[in-house]
């Protein structure tokens, strides 16, 4: 019940967002977390983002956003 | 039907398939040589018999295969790339020579002509690739709300090769490899059908291996079995293997390659990868004091640059596929139960 | 309270375990710890995790995929509307294959309804946009991870002025399914495993008055193996130290307080109501429903949807399982007939559901029984 995914917010608009990782980039909600803005990590779940994470602590807990990181932080 | 000379390719943007098209009439004649001949047309599709003869074979290898594939077109390929290159790949994990390919076309009354060309234009381009020829093909037209828009299916003939490639070959100690990143076609499709608004980065790998594999079987000796991981996945394969074996085989997590981009649609969609099908990807099965040559033969191939080892088969004779996880634990590997859905749970 | 240090994977994992070992060889008795989300339960199980625990140690799945818990009615609801009333039926995937009375929504689809899967709430508020002729019901289920998207659809509705989109409601609320197991006396549980995303949504908090009121450690963890790991030691050493506590191993997305937003929208557009669920009954305010200014958008009040009586399969102990009285290979049909290939109850249907992760993943003999593999 509880799917849910890092993400990067690439685009911001209003309460609508592309979010990014890997190159993959889905159009999700933000209405759930209004404090984010183009940059920041997300947590992502069936199209919403349901909280914001601090890239550091993101990027230690889930291997694939170290694997982002690691090739230097952008896709 | 007569023979015709190929005619200039024609492009018939806005035109679409009808009924007729399929009737064996002259309709038929005008979108075969109009559509068909100039992209697929070779000296013995060109004489338009009822059936095709060619040379090549002595022990024949035969297979047979339908794609129903939707959407027509995906990132990374398409339904024609896809129904070559799924024939000639059933045929060269066998050790065949893909020699000729039947082709049968099931169009839907109402498809727009120019997607139709696409296609025979990927599917000449792949059987160009594969140095195989279609030899001979129908074409029928079913009416509106039948069908998906096109439905193939490829008959494909081979000249059996002097390898023997049996599950009954293999033995404890050898090793498994995959000639690159899993999980790549069947991500993209599933994408592209049911989340049409992501914007995928993941590409289909679909695409002939033939030649990568008459080099493989023909510089490295202790090949055993070869198989291609579609439907079913790499846990599909591995799990039938153990069973047909009889043996124990063992998958290392950590070895195994996934994309990143690949591993995070899979994640977001509740998918695990080792279900998921490839269509440009081989499984070895070699005595381990080849495979460092078949690493070799197969990473000088385009299509088999990240190949690597992922397991082994061991001397328990329990026939059980077992993952070796990241995390040190094991768990075992069964073939999926059908269409992997996605989730949010 | 205490928070979590950050996870190295392989390191941390590796001492992990030796916590894990360590405590679980101070134990007086063997510990049964029950983690209530589906997706802990797949992830226990794919990473390995299972065949790394001490002898003494279980990890039980409980009543957490909602999918097993959605009672056949709301089924055969979603399935009678799509007939009868020719609605086009958007759902999460995880619901396609659940069996209700007379079949799934999948083989409804087979059938000729319009059964469409969607990834997120909001496309099937686009499809009611995109054609007003049609009536869309969106299935809404989960726990509170899911709740806020089911909101924020119906306000989406609303602000549309759409006539033609409801939600048929089976949204359950994870803390009365917790207390209900407990009181039910009917299974001892040495601590929790909670759910990372609710808590997410609903707080670390939320948990406290398990811990308060049972003498029960809860720790509340994220979804990596080596996450359920670290807390699975935890809850041991707790155990073993006889000091029940809450703590919150996943503060890199867990606050104390949660996604106040997100609260406020639950809040908004549904009330606690009382909810029947597989296994454990009729639950008080384990549910939600809509209030009654979306009225409007209820599907149950909209089209009058019957609510009958449903007979469980004679022999289904899937009510059981989900509660943890029972493990997979206690229930007669597990294995024989009910298989992956052939279930009978969501706890096999469901990707999460215990009896599939059981069947799919550590139990090969289970499979040559029934045939599966040969």
């Amino acid at each position: 019940m509880c799917l849910a995914i890092p993400a990067r917010l690439v685009s911001c608009r209003g309460n609508h967002a592309t979010a990014d990782l890997h190159g993959n980039r889905v159009e999700i909600s933000t209405v759930l977390v209004p404090q984010t803005k183009v940059g920041d990590w997300v947590l992502l779940h069936a199209g919403f983002a349901i909280q914001k994470l601090d890239e550091r602590e993101a990027a230690e807990t889930w291997a694939v956003v170290k694997d982002l990181r690691d090739l230097g932080g952008g896709s | 039907m007569t023979a015709a000379s190929p005619s200039r390719k024609t492009s018939s943007t806005g035109s679409r398939i009808s009924l007729a098209h399929g009737g064996g009439g002259q309709l038929t004649d005008e979108l075969f040589v109009s559509a068909i001949l100039p992209r697929l047309g070779n000296s013995v599709l060109n004489d338009l018999l009822d059936s095709a003869q060619f040379a090549g074979a002595g022990r024949l290898a035969m297979t047979i295969d339908s794609y129903i594939v939707q959407p027509l077109k995906f990132p990374g390929g398409d339904i024609g790339r896809l129904c070559i290159s799924g024939t000639v790949n059933d045929l060269a994990v066998c050790g065949a020579r893909p020699l000729g390919i039947a082709l049968s076309l099931i169009l839907t009354e109402g498809l727009d002509r120019q997607v139709l060309e696409d296609v025979l234009d990927s599917i000449a381009a792949t059987a160009n690739l594969a140095d195989v020829k279609v030899v001979t093909g129908d074409t029928k037209v079913v009416g509106h709300g039948h069908g998906d828009g096109i439905y193939i299916t490829t008959a494909g003939v081979g000249a059996a090769g002097p390898y023997v490639l049996h599950p009954s070959q293999v033995r404890p100690g050898d090793v498994l490899i995959i000639s690159g990143p899993i999980a790549d076609h069947g991500m993209a499709v599933m994408l592209a059908r049911q989340m049409p608004h992501v914007k995928s980065a993941v590409r289909s790998d679909v695409a002939p291996l033939n030649h990568m594999i008459a080099d493989l079987l023909e510089g490295v000796p202790g090949v055993v079995f070869l198989r291609d991981p579609t439907r079913g996945g790499l846990a599909g394969v591995a799990a039938d293997l153990a069973a047909r074996t009889g043996l124990h085989i063992t998958l290392n997590e950590t070895d195994i390659p996934v994309r990143p981009q690949t591993l995070h649609a899979a994640d977001m969609l509740g998918i695990d990868p080792l279900d998921v099908a490839n269509e440009g990807k081989i499984v070895v099965v070699v005595r381990p004091d080849s495979a460092a040559q078949a690493l070799e033969a197969l990473r000088e191939d385009k299509h088999g640059k990240e190949a690597c080892i992922v397991g082994s088969v061991g001397v328990d004779e329990d026939g059980i596929c077992e993952l070796r996880t990241s995390m040190g634990g094991r768990r075992i590997l069964q073939k999926p139960y059908g269409e992997q859905l996605p989730r949010i749970c | 309270m205490n928070t979590t240090a950050v996870f190295d994977s392989r390191e941390q994992t590796h001492q992990s375990l030796e916590r894990l070992r360590a405590a679980a060889g101070r134990l007086n008795r063997p510990v049964k710890f029950m983690e209530i989300c589906g997706t802990h339960t797949m992830s226990a199980f794919r990473c390995g995790l299972h065949s790394l625990m001490p002898e003494n140690v279980t990890l039980l799945s409980g009543p957490g995929c909602p999918v097993c818990v959605t009672s056949q009615s709301d089924i055969d609801q979603l399935i009678d509307l799509a007939h009868h009333a020719k609605a086009t039926i958007c759902t999460y995937g995880d619901m396609l294959r659940v069996a209700g009375s007379h079949g799934s929504l999948e083989e409804c689809r087979a059938a000729g309804a319009d059964i469409r899967m969607v990834y997120s709430s909001l496309d099937a508020v686009e499809i009611a946009r995109l054609d007003f002729s049609r009536q869309v019901v969106f299935a809404a289920v989960g726990f509170e991870t899911t709740t806020p998207s089911s909101a924020v659809a119906v306000l989406e509705a609303e602000r549309m002025g759409l006539h033609n989109f409801t939600i048929l409601s089976s949204h359950k609320r994870i803390m009365p399914a917790m207390r209900a197991l407990l009181d039910s006396g009917d299974v001892r549980i040495d601590g929790f495993l909670c759910p990372g995303h609710v808590a997410v949504i609903v707080g670390a908090d939320v948990f406290e008055p398990i811990v308060r009121n049972y003498h029960l450690p809860c720790i509340i963890a994220g979804f990596e193996g080596p996450q359920i790991a670290a807390a699975l030691a935890r809850l041991t050493e707790l155990v073993a130290d006889g000091t029940p506590a809450l703590e919150n191993y996943y503060s890199q997305a867990v606050t104390a307080h949660g996604n106040t937003t997100a609260q406020k929208v639950i809040e908004q557009v549904f009330v606690p109501a009382d909810w029947q669920w597989r296994g454990l009954g009729d639950l008080k305010d384990s549910g939600l429903a809509l209030r009654p200014h979306y009225a409007h958008f209820d599907a149950r009040l909209r089209f009058s949807v019957r609510r009958e009586q449903v007979k469980e399969t004679p022999g289904c102990r899937c009510g059981d399982v989900i509660t943890g009285r029972a493990t997979p290979p206690e229930c007669r049909l597990f294995a024989t007939a009910c298989t992956p290939v052939r279930a009978i109850g969501p706890c096999m249907v469901s990707s999460e559901g215990t009896c599939q992760a059981w069947f799919k993943y550590s139990r090969v003999k289970f499979a040559r029984k029934a045939g599966v593999l040969s």
